[in-house]
């Protein structure tokens, strides 16, 4: 028992949020008769969702910072159109097309991060007329219709990894990855216990790491292996390889970088962070911009992968992504969240989608279901923070870089603060 | 249950044995608390030590069962479960954080949650005319209509009084009511808990300001570490502020402020005509042509009613960061420099701690390592990737050397007391290396031993040749603290004191009249 509280809990949280998804995973293996973890449905999940977690990357910053995107699916949308129109009536190489959309969604996101930033207008408006202003774009200059994109351009929605080198009966270049994962994990880990030892700050067992290296190892090997061994022709998706490099980018920005703290001083106190001389405005404009790019991002991505640019493209999206984000751990509040939890946030529901699917249950209580879990997690949350325990997600989340804080009454906080904080 | 005895009971409230628990803090332990009828009655004690908690149990808003312990409260054993229910027997707390809401209007306020209505609907003629009546009794003058926001903090707080004289209220808690006010206001507020008392209303008064609870209470209990230590009745046993200093530290301070000879160098900073417009309204100006300078090792007070503009001045000499900038320059070293913003003020070596903790100073959801590195970055980054590392070595360097209190460096500093935050706001702009560190009410809320640290801090900062700005609103600390005063009057610096020909007497009448220091 205790022996698992130190794994699971105490001080190594970490894993909760995860076992949350593995037991989805788990429970519809099972209620699918295996039909969940199988290579073509996994590539597949990752396919079909790559678009949403790479927006709920954007998404975080931007709820981090104590604002909220409600255009992105509409930004998505007008950049898919745009590459598309540029790629068949202008004949461009699919890399510029590319380009091209990735400097339309930093023009449409210095457009917003200006009204947000600068005139000061709250970003729910801002985006709210974007979400309208740029779906009209998108229907204006596609003329609502339906405008196809190359074979080449369709390969960041819908490629794979190459084959390789000799034929081991597995994906080489997915087996490399897999293996310079676990590599990354087991030397972060180490090197962070060794430098942890180092100043002083307390460390777990030595067994404690051990098992959790081989728990998460475990996990990414067998990843590895579904991916690896797909139908010939399918292997690691190029969209979930732009995802991974966008969550270690992202992940690290947010945690370890000057930008990254100057967002979550924003989002926590941004009065306290002007008079230390944060430049408040710069970090919303950037972290609005940055939205709209990977917005664009995803939007090309989709439209790789449906083979098409239409007049419906990213309709609902933004909720798809902020949903991640609040489940992932954020306060709506500003100043808490975490990347990687709005990546397992965003994998919970594309799991609950993918899984119920595979059951057969239909669009409307999938619905359903999704919006209560939404409402649950985020519902469980509160009550344990009101109940003056920790936040369950917040202390899942603990160790992925930054804390939540619970907040308890003491002679310096009141009441009313807390009640405040908590909301 | 709630029912009010009629029998005269000279003991209105009585807490027995009082135990709450925090998870892993134990907050009160076996405190126990004897309110006399119709006696002001004091809680004294350092931050921490347990004073709002003890008054959030007597008030239900940790409900009955939470703690353990007994409430007597008018001979009878009461079980509050909710703050309504510790109302309706008359108990009403007043937060140090006013509960009004800004945008209604007095009367609003006054009747939030207990309107008065004729058959369902709210008779605002009837509220109209009976808040009107219960300002005359708290002695405000003003229109009942006039919304909250328009009204300062000391009218704020009389509105409050009113609201719970409206419950008809038996005994009212106060907390810190006067830490906000100025010297007219706190005394009119005074006055008026004496008024009061001479109404048969029992007050419990929580304040770190010794002088008045000399002044105003009958007896104080003094809480220390969560337990009750000593109840002094003031007239009977000759009760001084040195008397229950002792009783709060558990020690006797032989002085307030540490000693110091200050070494004072030559003028290095200085700013003149510092004229800067009303950030909203257009015509009018906080400062008016501010001319002051520092010198290294000095540390300078600023003394000035609140609202008369010391912080604004300081605020928009730090990188404009308040109000209008119209005119006015800046030296240092001789050569003018400019600050448009306050990353400038910072490389230009300037430091400002703000007047409130809570809303400007600190990010509550952070740890204490990250708000020590918070407004020197750079420092502890290469490539503006952040050595968390090295983030760690110097957060740790500080909580030893200013002797902060907490578990760790990881601790979040919503979680410290008064006095240990604002060692790390300290710590944060010590960090920068500031050559001249403005100190906005530097000991507010916090109590007397780490009041006593931090004076020792501040005078370690000015051995070191930096120059210090001191503002505040408590006189006796400036002079205990500055080489020299500046006064502050309706945005004019009315005068400039040094330490041996300043007096409460001689700041005072600078502090409050119009004419130009020669």
């Amino acid at each position: 028992m205790n022996a698992l509280k130190k794994l699971f809990g105490g001080n190594t949280r970490q894993f909760g949020m995860i076992f949350a998804l593995v037991a989805l995973i788990v429970f519809f293996q099972i209620f699918t008769e295996g039909r969940t973890l199988t290579p073509g449905n996994v590539i597949n999940l990752f396919n079909g969702n790559s678009y949403i977690l790479i927006l709920a990357i954007g998404m975080v910053l931007v709820i981090i910072a104590g604002h909220i995107d409600l255009s992105v699916g509409s930004v998505a949308a007008v950049v898919g159109v745009t590459v598309a129109l540029a790629i068949r009536d202008w004949g461009i190489p699919w890399y510029m097309g590319i380009l091209l959309g990735l400097a339309l969604g930093a023009l449409i996101g210095a457009w917003q991060g200006f009204w947000t930033a600068y005139v000061g207008i709250p970003a729910f408006i801002v985006t709210l007329a974007g979400m309208l202003l740029f779906r009209g774009f998108n229907q204006f200059v596609g003329k609502s219709n339906t405008i196809p994109v190359p074979n080449d351009f369709q390969y960041i929605g819908s490629g794979y990894l190459p084959e390789v080198g000799p034929n081991t009966g597995f994906n080489n270049l997915t087996l490399l990855i897999g293996l310079a994962a676990v590599a990354f994990v087991v030397i972060g880990e180490v090197r962070a216990r060794r430098t942890a030892k180092a100043l002083g700050a307390e460390v777990n067992e030595a067994w404690v790491m051990v098992t959790r290296l081989v728990l998460v190892c475990g996990a990414i090997l067998y990843a590895t292996y579904l991916f690896a061994t797909g139908r010939p022709g399918t292997s690691f998706p190029i969209p979930g390889l732009i995802l991974a490099v966008l969550v270690l980018i992202y992940g690290f920005i947010s945690a370890k970088t000057v930008i990254g703290r100057h967002i979550y001083a924003v989002g926590g106190n941004r009065h306290a962070a002007e008079l230390s001389g944060v430049q408040s405005k710069k970090v919303n404009f950037m972290v609005m911009m940055n939205m709209s790019i990977l917005a664009g991002l995803a939007g090309m991505i989709f439209v790789g992968r449906s083979t098409a640019s239409g007049p419906f493209d990213g309709v609902g999206w933004e909720l798809d992504a902020i949903a991640a984000v609040f489940i992932g751990g954020a306060a709506v509040t500003g100043g808490v969240g975490t990347v990687i939890g709005s990546i397992v946030g965003g994998l919970v529901m594309a799991v609950l989608n993918n899984g119920l699917q595979l059951l057969g249950v239909g669009a409307d209580l999938t619905q359903i279901i999704k919006g209560l879990v939404l409402l649950a997690a985020v519902a469980f949350d509160v009550y344990n923070k009101t109940q003056g325990k920790k936040s369950i997600i917040g202390m899942m989340m603990k160790n992925f870089g930054r804390r939540s804080e619970e907040l308890t009454p003491d002679e310096t906080t009141s009441t009313k603060e807390v009640i405040s904080k908590e909301a | 249950m709630t029912t009010p005895t009629t029998r005269k009971d000279p003991v209105i409230l009585e807490m027995r044995s009082i135990t709450k628990e925090f998870p892993g803090v134990k907050a009160l332990s076996d405190v126990n608390l004897r309110v006399k009828a119709g006696e002001v009655h004091a809680i004294c004690g350092e931050n921490g030590a347990g004073k709002s908690t003890l008054m959030k149990v007597l008030s239900g808003v940790y409900p009955y069962g939470s703690y353990s312990g007994d409430i007597v409260y008018q001979a009878e054993v009461q079980q509050f479960k909710d703050i309504r229910a510790s109302e309706h027997a008359g108990i009403v707390i007043i937060h140090q954080e006013l509960a009004l809401i800004p945008e209604l209007s007095i009367t609003e306020n006054i009747f939030l949650g207990n309107e008065p209505t004729k058959r369902g609907v709210i008779d605002w003629a009837e509220a109209r005319r009976r808040s009107l009546e219960l300002l005359a009794r708290v002695g405000l003058r003003e229109d009942p209509d006039t919304p909250i926001k328009e009204i300062g903090v000391g009218k704020q707080q009389l509105v409050e009084i009113a609201k719970a004289l409206n419950k008809s209220v038996k005994l009212l808690i106060l907390d810190e009511p006067t830490a906000a006010l100025n010297e007219s206001d706190s005394q009119h507020l005074l006055d008026l808990i004496s008024g009061l008392r001479s109404k048969g209303i029992t007050s419990i008064m929580i304040s770190h300001k010794l002088n008045e609870i000399e002044q105003i209470a009958d007896s104080i209990t003094i809480i220390r570490d969560g337990k009750s230590i000593e109840t002094l009745d003031v007239k009977g046993d000759g009760v001084d502020e040195d008397r229950i200093i002792k009783g709060m530290v558990g020690r006797t301070l032989e002085s307030r402020f540490p000693e110091h000879t200050p070494k004072i160098g030559e003028v290095f900073f200085e700013v003149k005509g510092w004229t800067v417009g009303h950030p909203q309204i257009q015509d009018r100006l906080v400062c008016k042509g501010s001319n002051f300078y520092v010198r290294r090792g000095e540390i300078v007070g600023f003394a000035g009613l609140m609202g008369a503009g010391r912080t604004e001045l300081a605020r928009s000499v730090f990188g404009h960061s308040y109000g209008r900038f119209i005119s006015g320059q800046v030296f240092k070293n001789g050569k003018e420099i400019r600050m448009h913003n306050v990353r400038q003020a910072i490389d230009a070596g300037l430091g400002y701690v703000t007047e409130d903790r809570k809303t400007l100073g600190l990010n509550l959801l952070d740890d204490i390592k990250t708000t020590t590195v918070s407004a020197n970055l750079r420092a502890v980054s290469k490539n503006f990737v952040v050595d968390t590392d090295k983030e760690f070595t110097v957060a740790e360097e500080y909580r030893k050397s200013l002797r902060t209190k907490t578990p760790s460096v990881e601790e979040g500093v919503a979680k410290l007391s008064g006095g240990n935050q604002q060692k790390v706001v300290l710590a944060k702009w010590m960090f920068t290396d500031p050559e001249l560190l403005i100190l906005d009410e530097p000991t507010r809320g916090i109590d007397v031993g780490a009041k006593y640290e931090i004076y020792g801090i501040i005078q370690r900062l000015a051995n070191q040749g930096k120059g210090v700005i001191v503002i505040s609103s408590e006189l006796p600390e400036l002079l205990g603290l500055s080489d020299r005063i500046y006064t502050i009057f309706e945005g004019s610096i009315t005068g400039v004191l040094n330490k041996d020909e300043a007096s409460q007497e001689s700041l005072m009448k600078l502090m409050t009249s119009n004419r130009k220091s020669a």
